[in-house]
């Protein structure tokens, strides 16, 4: 999400600098996620081809966009890992039970953002702490700023996460260590 | 002197090594599928499934090797016997060399066609395709419930030829259960 929100930052920087639409001023403000229109997706290959693929379906957010200095701008997710949906309720189960989110109805997955760097013309990159099960390590999300109309912006976030580094890396090698993230944050500003 | 090949009175050494070799990891496959199925950690019982999805692979080329093995070789004879008896014992073990073949087939089968569609990676070596079968929670439920009456059936076949082999070893006092050790009873 950090991630997103550095690369929509970026863009803008971009913007305001190679074109007239987007000021930085303009995207500079606070935002909280909206559920309509975001999505957070993850796929996990599978040795022999093929993934397994899902999505979090409950989340919130903000994402604050600093107007003067875009490297100061702040990130913040928290998802319901028991929202996870994968279109198989008994794949849906194990990701639930002790093998992987070993979650809690209070433990959430969260994202903080520490450092946000553009990287281009709408584009950044969003480094912060990511927690799951317990475990806090540092990650970095690709953001891309996506889409800008009336007191609301998009970003689309990818990122690789690899999931030994949070105790949950049953089913390694079948199943890859390495998570793919894709994600579309929608900011409504408050 | 026990050599490679069975003789008209003895079996050889790659007949009694497969047999013990496969008797063991049938038992330690039948312990794994139960224990598997009834455990709750989650972590734990996935790497059980797989671990018995590895061994039962294995016996399922062990199998095959198994039975050429046997077409190739001449077997021991039975020891003077009713007929009825010896019938029996022949058709036993007929059907547990089909047993060898069907249960781990039927395993295969069971994930093959299960919605889940998670790899078979035999001890983390390979990527084994599926047989290709029909993908449905039908589908699964029905090879599911075949592999267990199966292996079930299997079992408590294996009790009975455990039983008829005992009973030559202490009451018929043959020399059935110790060929197929290897040894001899001395007079
Ligand atoms: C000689 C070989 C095998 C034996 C003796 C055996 C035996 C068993 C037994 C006793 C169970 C538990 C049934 C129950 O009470 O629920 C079981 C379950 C199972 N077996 Fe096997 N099995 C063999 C081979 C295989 C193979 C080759 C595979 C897959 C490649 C396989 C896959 C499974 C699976 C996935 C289950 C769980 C089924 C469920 O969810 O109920 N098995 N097996
Ligand atoms: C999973 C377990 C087992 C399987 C699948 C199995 C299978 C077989 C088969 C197919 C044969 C016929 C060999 C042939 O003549 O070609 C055989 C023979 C024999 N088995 Fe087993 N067996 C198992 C366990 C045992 C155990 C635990 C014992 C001992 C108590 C045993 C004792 C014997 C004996 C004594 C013979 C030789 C019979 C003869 O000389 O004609 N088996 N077994």
């Amino acid at each position: 999400m950090l991630r997103h929100l550095l690369g929509a930052f970026g863009l803008f920087l971009l913007l305001t600098t190679a074109a007239p639409p987007v000021e930085l001023e303009d995207a500079a403000g606070s935002y909280r996620i909206a559920p309509a229109g975001s999505r957070i997706a993850f796929r996990i290959p599978k040795a022999g081809g093929g993934a397994m693929t899902g999505s979090f379906g409950s989340f919130s957010g903000s994402i604050v966009i600093d107007g003067r200095d875009l490297s100061r701008s702040q990130v913040e997710i928290s998802i319901d890992p028991r929202s996870v949906a994968t279109g198989e309720q008994r794949a849906d189960r194990f990701l639930l039970s002790d093998a992987v989110f070993n979650a809690p109805p209070e433990r959430r997955i969260t994202f903080r953002s520490m450092g946000v760097k553009r990287t281009g013309d709408g584009t950044a990159t969003v480094a912060g702490a990511l927690t799951a099960r317990g475990e806090t390590h540092n990650e970095t999300f690709h953001v891309a700023l996506a889409s800008m109309k009336g007191g609301r912006i998009g970003f689309h976030v990818t990122g690789r996460v690899l999931r030994s580094r949070y105790g949950m890396d049953v089913g390694t090698p079948i199943y890859s260590n390495v998570v793919d993230f894709d994600m579309t944050l929608i900011g409504a500003r408050n | 002197m026990t050599v490679l090949w069975n003789t008209e009175e003895r079996y050889g050494w790659v007949a009694i090594l497969l047999h013990w070799l496969m008797a063991a990891l049938i038992l330690g496959q039948f312990t794994l599928g139960f224990v598997m199925t009834r455990t709750d950690d989650q972590r734990l019982a996935f790497e059980r499934i797989q671990l018995h999805k590895s061994i039962g692979l294995t016996l399922l080329a062990l199998a095959a090797v198994r039975i050429v093995w046997r077409l190739a070789n001449r077997q021991p004879h039975l020891p003077d016997l009713p007929r009825a008896e010896a019938r029996a014992a022949r058709m036993v073990h007929a059907v547990l060399y089909a047993l060898l073949l069907v249960l781990p087939l039927s395993g295969w089968a069971l994930v093959s066609s299960s919605v889940l569609e998670i790899p078979t990676m035999p001890f983390g070596l390979l990527v084994l395709p599926n047989l290709p079968l029909d993908v449905s929670e039908a589908a699964e439920a029905f090879w599911a419930s075949v592999h267990r009456w199966i292996g079930w059936g299997a079992i408590a076949l294996v009790c009975l030829h455990v039983l008829a082999a005992l009973r030559h070893h202490f009451w018929l006092r043959d020399n059935i259960l110790l060929r197929m050790v290897g040894a001899e009873r001395r007079e």
